[in-house]
C-alpha cells in the first residue's frame, strides 16, 4: 500500500454510485422505500378508512373499486394493507433498536471483559439454543399480549444474535494495538470501547440489524397469525392473514396481498442486508 | 548503568527484578526473570535479543499495558507497578509508546487528525483552534502536512503511518518512550528516514528512550546502552560502544558476529548457533544459553550464573566469562606473532 498522495480519495467512487453498482442492493432500496413510503403518508394514500365497515360490500373480490378486494366486514384489504405497514415496519424497527441495544452492550461487555465473558457467553448460547418463535411466545405469554410487548419480546429474542457477532469482534479488536495506544495514553475504557472498538463494529452491525429486522416482521406476523401478538382487529400483515384464514377457499385476497407485502418487505430487507455487507467489507473495499 | 539493587540517581527509569510469567494450559511461561537496568535520563536504551526472548513483554510491563507479575518499575521516584488504574492515568502522559506494526496501531476508522486530537483530549492539553494548531503542528514535526489530518490511516504508506504513530506519541509530550520495533515493520530504505527522524525527535525534545529491537546495526547506531536478553533474562549489559567493542558474553558474541558487514572482502568469524531458542515452558537449568553456547561445561547446568561487573557500567552473566577473556587474548596474542 503505497499511496502518497491525495488520488486516493479523489479516485474512490462516490457511495451513491456504488450503490448504483449493486443492483440488488438498488432494488432493495427501492422495494423497501416504496413500502416505507405508502406505511407512512397511508392516511393520503388510502381510499378509505382502514377500519371503516360496509356490510353490503363484504368479501368483494379486488375490482377497480376495492384494488385488493374487502374482507369479511366489507373492509378494503388495499387501506388495510398500507395502514398495516405502519405497524409492521414499526414493530420491525422497534425491536432492532431494542434488540441492537441490548444486544451491543451485552456483547461489548463479554467481549472487553474476561470476567463477565463466562456467564454472559453462556446466557447468548442459551438464547440461541431456543427456536425464536416459541422464546417470544412464551415471553408474550408471560408479560401479557399487547404491542410494547411483542416489541420488547422480539427485542430480547433477537438480541443474542447482535450479541455474538459484537462479542466475537470484540474480542479481536480488543487485541489490536491501537487499543494499547489508547490504553497507553490513558483513555477511559469506556471510551475505547465505544470510539475504538464499537466505530469499527459498524458495518456487520448494520448488516445484521438488516436481517433482524426482516425477522422481526415476520416474527410478528407470526404471532399475531397465531393470535398471541397485536390484538386482531388491530391491521398488521399478520392479523389480516389470520382474519383471511377462513377465507382462503373463497376469498383468496384476503390472504394474498397482506402475504405479498410480507414477502416483498422482507425480501427487500434481505437485499438491502446482503447489499450493504459486499458494499461495506473491507476486502472489496480496501479500506481497512 | 550501574548493578545495584538501589535506584539510579541519573536514572529516569529503573527497572528492578521484573518478572512476567504467564499461565497457560501446558504450564508456566516465564517470560522474563529477574530483569533489571536503568534508562538513563536523555539517553537511549536498546534492548536487544531475538524473538521469544521477552523484549517485547518487557515493555509492555513497563507500560503496564500487561501486568507484571513481580519487581518494580521507578519512574521519577515512583514505582509504576504500585499505582491504582486511576493514579497511572496521570503518568499515561509521561510514557509513550511506538508500536512495531503501522498498520494494526492506527484505528482504520478514524481520521488522523482525531487520532493524535485524541492523544491531546484525554489530558486536557488544548481544545478548540488550539487543538487544531497543535495537530497541525505535531504532523510537521513528523515529517507530514497538516492536511494530512483530514485523511484517513489506509491512505498512507507504512512509514508514513509509523509518523503518525509518532506524533501520537509525542502529543503529550512524554519523557520517555518505549519503542517497540518501530522500523522493523518497515522497508529498508523508510527505515533509515524514520530512525533519523526519532533519533532528532529524542535530541531536540531531549526524550528518554527505550529502544526495543533484533536489530543489532539500528541498535548500535542509535542507542547510548545496550541490554541482551535472552529467554527473559539480561545476558550483558552496558555503554553500547563498550558491548559492541568488547562483547564479553558468548551469546552477545554470536549475535554481534551476525551483523552483516559493508564489506565484501572482510573476512570474519561467523559463529553459528545451532537450534533454536528453548522453549520458556521449559528452560534449560543454571544458564539458559548453555544449550547452545559453544562454551558451555557441566557447572554451566548447575548454577544461575550472577551478574558481574566487567567494568564500572558493563556487566555480564555468564560464569566462564573471565576464563573466556583470557583465552582469547591468548589467542589473539598468538595470531600476532
Amino acid at each position: 500500500m503505497a499511496v502518497t498522495s491525495s488520488p486516493a480519495i479523489a479516485g474512490r467512487p462516490g457511495l451513491v454510485s456504488l450503490v448504483f453498482q449493486r443492483k440488488s442492493l438498488l432494488i432493495g432500496l427501492v422495494v423497501l422505500g416504496a413500502i416505507t413510503v405508502f406505511a407512512v403518508l397511508a392516511p393520503l394514500i388510502a381510499p378509505y378508512a382502514p377500519n371503516r365497515l360496509s356490510v353490503v360490500n363484504r368479501l368483494q373480490p379486488p375490482s377497480g373499486r376495492w384494488w385488493f378486494g374487502t374482507d369479511e366486514f366489507g373492509r378494503d384489504i388495499f387501506s388495510r394493507t398500507i395502514y398495516a405497514g405502519q405497524l409492521s415496519l414499526l414493530v420491525g424497527a422497534a425491536a432492532t433498536l431494542l434488540a441492537a441495544a441490548i444486544g451491543i452492550t451485552l456483547g461489548l461487555v463479554a467481549g472487553f471483559f474476561r470476567k463477565a465473558d463466562g456467564i454472559v457467553a453462556r446466557i447468548i448460547d442459551a438464547m440461541m439454543a431456543f427456536p425464536d418463535i416459541l422464546l417470544a411466545i412464551s415471553l408474550v405469554a408471560a408479560l401479557g399480549p399487547s404491542l410494547a410487548t411483542v416489541i420488547v419480546a422480539l427485542g430480547i429474542v433477537y438480541a443474542p444474535r447482535l450479541a455474538r457477532i459484537v462479542r466475537a469482534s470484540t474480542l479481536i479488536i480488543r487485541e489490536l494495538p491501537y487499543i494499547e495506544a489508547a490504553r497507553a495514553l490513558g483513555v477511559p475504557t469506556w471510551r475505547i470501547m465505544l470510539r475504538h472498538v464499537l466505530r469499527n463494529l459498524v458495518s456487520p452491525i448494520l448488516v445484521q440489524a438488516t436481517f433482524i429486522f426482516a425477522y422481526a416482521m415476520l416474527a410478528e406476523a407470526s404471532l399475531s397469525f397465531l393470535g398471541v401478538g397485536v390484538s386482531p382487529e388491530v391491521p398488521t400483515w399478520g392479523t389480516m392473514i389470520a382474519a383471511g384464514r377462513q377465507y382462503v377457499g373463497s376469498a383468496d385476497w384476503m390472504t394474498l396481498f397482506p402475504g405479498i407485502a410480507i414477502v416483498l418487505a422482507v425480501l427487500s430487507l434481505q437485499l438491502v442486508g446482503d447489499g450493504l455487507r459486499d458494499l461495506l467489507d473491507p476486502r472489496l473495499r480496501k479500506d481497512l | 548503568m550501574t548493578n545495584a539493587s538501589e535506584p539510579n540517581d541519573g536514572a529516569l527509569l529503573s527497572v528492578r527484578n521484573l518478572e512476567k510469567q504467564f499461565p497457560t494450559s501446558s504450564g508456566t511461561v516465564r517470560a522474563l526473570s529477574d530483569v533489571s537496568f536503568d534508562v538513563r535520563r536523555g539517553c537511549i536504551l536498546g534492548i536487544v535479543g531475538e524473538s521469544g526472548s521477552g523484549k517485547t513483554t518487557a515493555g509492555r510491563c513497563i507500560l503496564r499495558l500487561i501486568e507484571p507479575s513481580g519487581g518494580e518499575a521507578i519512574f521519577d521516584g515512583v514505582d509504576l507497578f504500585k499505582l491504582s488504574e486511576k493514579e497511572l492515568r496521570a503518568y499515561r502522559r509521561r510514557l509513550q509508546i511506538i508500536f512495531q506494526d503501522p498498520y494494526s496501531s492506527l484505528n482504520p476508522r478514524m481520521r488522523v487528525g482525531d487520532i493524535i486530537g485524541e492523544a491531546i483530549d484525554t489530558h486536557r492539553l488544548a481544545r478548540g483552534a488550539a487543538r487544531e494548531e497543535r495537530i497541525a503542528q505535531l504532523l510537521g514535526r513528523v515529517g507530514l502536512r497538516p492536511e494530512h489530518a483530514r485523511r484517513y490511516p489506509h491512505e498512507f504508506s507504512g512509514g508514513q503511518r509509523q509518523r503518525i504513530g509518532i506524533a501520537r506519541a509525542l502529543a503529550v509530550e512524554p519523557e520517555l518512550i518505549i519503542a517497540d520495533e518501530p522500523v522493523s515493520a518497515l522497508d529498508v530504505s523508510v527505515q533509515a528516514q524514520v530512525l533519523n527522524l526519532m533519533q532528532e525527535l529524542q535530541q531536540q525534545l531531549g526524550l528518554t528512550m527505550v529502544f526495543i529491537s533484533h536489530d543489532l546495526s539500528v541498535v548500535e547506531y542509535l542507542c547510548d546502552d545496550i541490554v541482551v536478553l535472552y529467554l527473559g533474562r539480561i545476558m550483558e549489559m552496558g555503554p553500547a560502544q563498550e558491548v559492541y567493542a568488547n562483547p564479553r558474553h558468548p551469546y552477545t558474541q554470536v549475535l554481534l558476529s551476525a551483523v552483516p558487514v559493508a564489506d565484501p572482502r572482510a573476512k570474519r568469524d561467523r559463529i553459528i548457533l545451532k537450534g533454536d531458542i528453548p522453549s520458556p515452558l521449559n528452560p534449560p537449568s543454571g544458564c539458559v544459553f548453555r544449550t547452545r553456547c559453544p562454551y558451555a561445561v557441566q557447572a554451566c547446568a548447575e548454577i544461575v550464573p550472577p551478574r558481574e561487573d566487567v567494568s564500572r557500567d558493563h556487566s555480564v552473566a555468564c560464569i566462564r566469562q573471565a576464563e573466556l577473556a583470557g583465552q582469547r587474548e591468548f589467542e589473539n596474542q598468538e595470531n600476532l606473532l
